[in-house]
């Protein structure tokens, strides 16, 4: 409270469940259905999950693998975040992070090598956030325009660019050995780092994770720093109201959808032309998918996407051991998918933690009131010191104890 | 004496309020019994429990001397209770018969001929004179509420519950519903009538319960009770409904639609040819019935709506395709008709709401970056001057705070901006008599500064207390533009049915 | 190839493709209808897909055990599965207040993996391939009308007369019935239907399950007529997506919605069997690939503007 102001007393009241709390409780619900599920094949969970932590961060080059995989989770995961913070529904990062990619992979064999290599990753990844931000726009611009829901437009987008891919790699970059897949490209010409691959012995490790981490930073200003982001949150939250105080709706939700189709691009970029240095025929990322999950967990806001997608990196990582148990690798996916659900249905996660909380607050006051009353201690128990109060609270428990012992 | 209707001792809490305290409610067969209370007295909560919606923590309910427990509306139907709610529980693409059979269908194929057949002729016997084969969208307010009342009647209802219903009407509607209330109460039904209107009470109750802040006051004989003392009893203390205020001195006209015609979301002319002038220091009242071209007045105004033909002048500036936030800028304050929706971002705190308009403009925010010191120093400012009620400050959010203190809110934020005309709709609507009254001050106060202010409700009262003016409106055409003071509500009403002064009715 | 030629073939392969699409759109129609927005169509069909397959695989492989009865139960088992996921969404839209767009995406990516777990489970492969479906049957009597019964009663499958039948029932049922008629106000004016003595949250539940018992079904179709395998790699390619596409382009009306599958039914023959007529044939296949897809975006563009999707459609009661 600022000086000179009349002080307004926060009542006291029980605490609620925060946002941290509910995800990691629907992470602990969701592995605990991947354990279910292990039980029900007649396997032993905790050799998966042990598996898994193995696979992912046993070693430096396996970190480095882990790195790599959730690059490209963090920036996914930030799209959909951006999206879902002004009120968008982002399910068409597979697409854009194809769009991402085949722009990256085509650049990578038309440009000269001749090109200086700082000049040349300048060139890929702003081509890549143009061309995503071309696709993520067609949605948005398809919703303020003509009302389509942008969770149906993205998905029909996602097959576009699928067959788009699907034309392109055999018309310019086909392999002529593997007649599905593009030539790999040149590693100079992707975001690889020799430095990072020496340091870790990881090739997947690129320089995708200081974009990932500098997007963070930037998503994080936009929209709790700039008018920028208040707009489109204020859109977000309530679009009549935003649409009555004289904030275009129309123009936020196209802006909105391009800088999401940008970010998921740069995750394509990541994948295609850094983590793997080839471009598929026939395959539709589900990383795009995974974003959502990245996304929800993190309670879309950029630092939780980071660690949610750590998180979600590390099972996606590490489900690559689980052959030898004899776990269908899926089970990382299914994982997955449960702790959507569950971010999902978050209410019934903050109703248990809240009414937990309630109820522990009411055996609080309820020991204060007795040692107050013991103290004949008339102060409104707001008003009493930190200390104060904690000390009541133990002094109340005992009274309370002893009473109950009586009868 | 039998009572039709017993409620004894009813308390019922929701999380942080008590909304009945330990009321008592006695019927007796074949009155017309009212229940007076404020915006937000439980009025409506004590219903709901009658009718099964929600269940009493105590109490006792007796229907006949029986006593009951009536966990739905189902059970409701069963004792022969039913209710005209206030918001209209019609589906809007059904037909008037498909809305009425709604739950009582008879059997799985249902015969909607046969059901036609007994609504006419239920409709013929009460003289609601309803057309079963309509579709509700098509029909007025008066013939939905008219469909209300069928709904229970089809269900053999002799127990009818009216919530609030004059709220819509037209005051010739209100008097065909009274007359309707009396002829059902003469063929030996039991009403009850939820209201916060004396007059109406008056005009035909025989008891009256009073209720104020979930509590009972009393229940008074109407026939010998004063109007000034129902109200006192209402309210808490003496009340005087009329508004201080000095004559106006108008100046220049600050605002004038010229031949303005807009389209309404049916994509059918809802405004049609209105020209209005609305000058400095004066109040114009706009009294008209829900849904006759008002919204599409105030949206046309203020940009939310794109003008069909006609144009609209701004302090002598043709603003008709300017933007919203252009014609914001150039001085138009505007308090929404539905704050929850319009007004505010509720899951925002109130720091974010009140520069919600002037988050862009210097001192809030400086090349795109937003300057939180300022927007806090703003909203204390506000919350402060406009005495706006919250658990934490500037930092609450909108969503938690009461719906009087969420309309100080928004009114200290437009009047605050400091407009050349301000809009408001329906600026006290479900508000409670403190708060009525702080707002028509503020309103009057805005007008002897020199402004000018555009009020829209659809309460004839708060158009006579506050206006200088008053336009009446009807079927999106402006009827007649009249002096307060050399007009009546009866003159009023008839234009509101679309009656100009002269024709004959 | 003559141009009837190409008529007589595209038009019963367009009704096959129709079908699976319909039941989805269908399934969708009872959902939105009751109040529920149902996004997870896809997961729901390709649980069917899988349900089916797996299924049929087994029963298929008992030496003696008939291939019809096989796909029968097949069928049915697909219908109760798909319901069952359904529950997951219902609980979480109708009792939890969810936001029902991130469940039903969660059941789409719940879908997806879980059927891709057991599937390796049982064959060690991501996919599960049956060994005969439905055969093409002429219809009796009827095939034999000149022009119609070439195009609709010749080499037919019986699924298809079941979808349609179940069309027609729920035709009747939502606009004839009691229950139809509660279930519509559900999804315009849910608390209308609450003061009038009807249980929302019931209708509700059946407005969900019957989607997945519907979508199960087309699920089911999908495998025992043209695909004839479960195919984690792919998984149904949107087909879900298409058929709430086609929900929205047919304005949640069952007439609307047989002529829009029946619709992008004919583009995905044109996609897929594109190749085989002549007129197609210097069309690269990534176009004809991406064909349905922009055509459906088309057809959004063209009806979501005067939406006439129910106006509680998402918002919990």
């Amino acid at each position: 409270m600022k000086k000179g102001k009349t002080v307004i007393q926060k009542p006291l009241e029980a605490r609620k469940a925060s946002p941290l709390l509910v995800s990691l409780s629907a992470v602990f619900l969701g592995i605990v259905a991947g354990c279910f599920f292990i039980l029900c094949i007649g396997k032993n969970p905790f050799a998966g999950f042990e598996k898994i932590l193995f696979g992912a961060l046993s070693n430096t080059r396996r970190i480095g693998n882990t790195i790599g995989m959730s690059t490209q989770l963090i920036l996914i995961g930030l799209s959909v975040a951006f999206a879902f913070k002004t009120g968008l529904f982002n399910i068409g990062a597979s697409g854009q992070m194809l769009i991402g990619g085949i722009t990256g992979s085509l650049l990578a064999f038309y440009i000269p090598m001749s090109v200086p290599r700082p000049l040349y990753l300048l060139i890929i990844i702003i081509a890549a956030m143009i061309a995503g931000a071309f696709w993520g726009f067609i949605s948005g611009f398809l919703k303020a325009k003509f009302n389509v829901h942008e969770v149906v437009s993205t998905i029909m987008l996602n097959w576009i660019a699928y067959w788009i891919v699907y034309d392109f790699i055999p018309r310019f970059i086909i392999d002529p050995t593997i007649s599905v897949k593009s030539k790999p490209i040149e590693t100079a010409h992707t975001l690889r780092a020799e430095w990072l691959s020496k340091l870790t012995g990881s090739f997947s490790i690129n320089y995708g994770i200081f974009l990932a981490i500098i997007m963070c930073f930037v998503i994080w200003f936009i929209l709790q720093k700039t008018t920028l982001g208040f707009s489109l949150k204020a859109v977000g939250s309530n679009k009549f109201c935003a649409e009555y105080a004289g904030i275009k709706v129309n123009r936020s939700i196209m802006i909105s959808m391009a800088i999401a189709g940008a970010l998921a691009s740069l995750a394509g970029l990541t994948y295609y032309c850094g983590y793997s240095n080839i471009m598929e025929m026939g395959k539709m990322p589900n990383e795009g998918f995974d974003g959502i999950a990245v996304a929800l967990l993190g309670n879309c806001s950029p630092v939780g996407v980071f660690f949610a997608a750590l998180f979600f990196g590390i099972l996606k990582m590490g489900k690559g051991s689980l052959a030898a148990t004899g776990i269908p690798t899926e089970i990382a996916d299914t994982i997955i998918a449960t702790i959507i659900y569950f971010t999902a249905t978050n209410v019934i996660l903050a109703n248990f933690w809240n009414g937990k909380f309630h109820r522990s607050f009411e055996r609080k006051e309820a020991a204060v009131a007795a040692a107050m009353e013991k103290h004949g201690d008339k102060t409104p128990p707001e008003n009493l010191s930190k200390e104060k109060y904690r000390e009541y609270i133990k002094e109340g428990n005992a009274i309370l104890k002893e009473k109950k012992g009586v009868k | 004496m039998s009572y039709v209707i017993e409620m004894l001792g009813i308390r019922k809490e929701f999380p942080g309020i008590v909304a009945n305290d330990d009321i008592t409610l006695q019927v007796e067969e074949g009155e017309i019994h009212a229940i007076l209370g404020e915006n937000g007295a439980g009025k409506s909560t004590l219903m709901s429990i009658l009718f099964g919606l929600y269940h009493a923590d105590k109490g006792v309910i007796k229907v006949r001397g029986k006593e009951v427990h009536i966990k739905s509306p189902n059970d409701a139907y069963e004792l022969g209770i039913g209710m005209v709610h206030q918001h209209f529980q019609l589906v809007h693409n059904f037909t008037v018969a498909e809305n009425i059979i709604l739950g009582k269908e008879g059997s799985f194929v249902y015969n909607i001929k046969e059901a036609s057949r007994k609504i006419k002729e239920i409709s013929e016997r009460y003289g609601l004179s309803i057309e079963p084969e309509m579709v509700i969208e098509d029909i007025t307010v008066g013939m939905q509420q008219r469909v209300e009342i069928l709904k229970m009647l089809y269900r053999d209802a002799d127990i009818l519950i009216f919530d609030e219903p004059t709220a819509v009407l037209t005051p010739q509607e209100i008097d065909e519903l009274m007359q309707i209330m009396r002829n059902l109460a003469a063929e030996g039904k039991s009403i009850i009538l939820i209201t916060h209107k004396l007059d109406e009470i008056k005009a035909v109750a025989s008891k009256c319960t009073i209720i104020r802040r979930g509590k009972l006051i009393g229940e008074v004989d109407v026939a010998t009770a004063s109007a000034a003392d129902m109200a006192a009893a209402m309210v808490g203390r003496p009340v005087s409904f009329k508004v201080d205020k000095k004559p106006s001195v108008p100046g220049d006209a600050v605002l004038e639609l010229k031949d303005l015609s807009v389209m309404n979301s049916k994509k059918v002319l809802g405004l049609k040819h209105f020209s209005l002038a609305v000058r400095s220091g004066e109040i114009i009242g706009i009294a008209g019935v829900d849904g006759n071209g008002q919204s599409e007045l105030v949206e046309a105004i203020t940009g939310l709506r794109k003008a069909e033909s006609g144009s609209i002048f701004f302090k002598g500036k043709d603003i008709t395709n300017l933007s919203i936030a252009e014609r914001n800028e150039m001085g138009l304050g505007h308090i929404p008709e539905d704050r929850q929706k319009r007004g505010l971002i509720l899951s925002a705190p109130l720091t974010t709401n009140m520069v919600i308009k002037e988050f862009y403009k210097k001192p809030f925010s400086a090349k795109g970056i937003l300057d939180y010191q300022e927007i806090a120093g703003y909203s204390e400012e506000i919350v402060e001057k406009f005495d706006v009620r919250s658990g934490e400050g500037i930092d609450s959010f909108a969503g938690k705070l009461s719906g009087g203190n969420q309309q100080k809110a928004i009114i200290g934020r437009e009047i605050t901006a400091d407009p050349d005309l301000l809009i408001a709709v329906q600026p006290t609507r479900g508000l409670d008599v403190g708060a009525i009254e702080f707002i028509h001050q503020q309103l009057v106060a805005e007008r002897d500064k020199g402004k000018a202010v555009l009020l829209v409700s659809f309460e004839l009262d708060e158009i006579f207390n506050l206006s200088d003016k008053i336009a009446v409106i009807s079927g999106g055409e402006l009827i007649d533009i009249v002096e307060t003071s050399e007009t009546d509500e009866h003159e009023v009403g008839l234009m509101m049915a679309g009656i100009r002064k002269g024709e004959s009715v | 190839m003559g141009f009837w030629d190409v008529i007589t073939s595209i038009v019963p392969s367009a009704i096959a493709y129709t079908m699976p699409l319909l039941m989805g759109a269908l399934g969708g129609l009872y959902s939105e209808r009751s109040g529920v927005t149902n996004l997870c169509i896809e997961g729901l069909m390709l649980f069917g897909v899988f349900s089916s397959a797996a299924t049929i695989v087994k029963l298929q492989a008992i030496p003696g055990f008939s291939f019809t009865l096989a796909i029968v139960i097949g069928i049915v088992v697909a219908m109760a599965a798909s319901m069952l996921l359904s529950v997951l969404h219902a609980i979480a839209a109708i009792n939890l207040r969810a936001n029902q767009v991130i469940s039903g995406t969660a059941i789409n990516m719940l879908s997806t993996a879980v059927t891709l777990f057991l599937a390796q489970t049982i064959t060690g492969s991501g996919n599960i391939t049956i060994v005969r479906g439905v055969l093409r049957q002429d219809i009796p009597v009827l095939s034999r009308i000149p022009v119609i019964g070439q195009l609709l009663f010749h080499n037919t499958y019986w699924t298809t007369w079941l979808c349609l039948l179940l069309w027609g029932v729920s035709w009747f049922l939502l606009y004839k019935t009691s229950f139809g008629l509660r279930l519509r106000a559900c999804g315009e004016h849910p608390s209308a239907v609450a003061s009038a003595g009807v249980n929302v949250h019931r209708m509700r539940y059946i407005g969900v399950l019957a989607s997945g018992l519907l979508s199960g079904l087309g699920g089911a179709c999908i495998l025992v007529t043209y695909a004839g395998e479960y195919n984690a790699g792919s998984g149904i390619n949107g087909l879900g997506f298409l058929a709430i596409a086609a929900l929205i382009f047919g304005q949640w009306k069952p007439l609307g919605i047989l002529g829009s599958t029946f619709f992008f039914g004919l583009c995905m023959t044109i996609a897929n069997m594109g190749k085989v007529f002549p007129v197609f044939q210097n069309i690269p296949a990534g176009y004809l690939g991406m064909f349905p897809y922009v055509a459906t975006l088309i057809a959004l563009v063209f009806s979501s503007r005067r939406s006439a999707a129910p106006l509680a459609s998402g918002e919990p009661f």
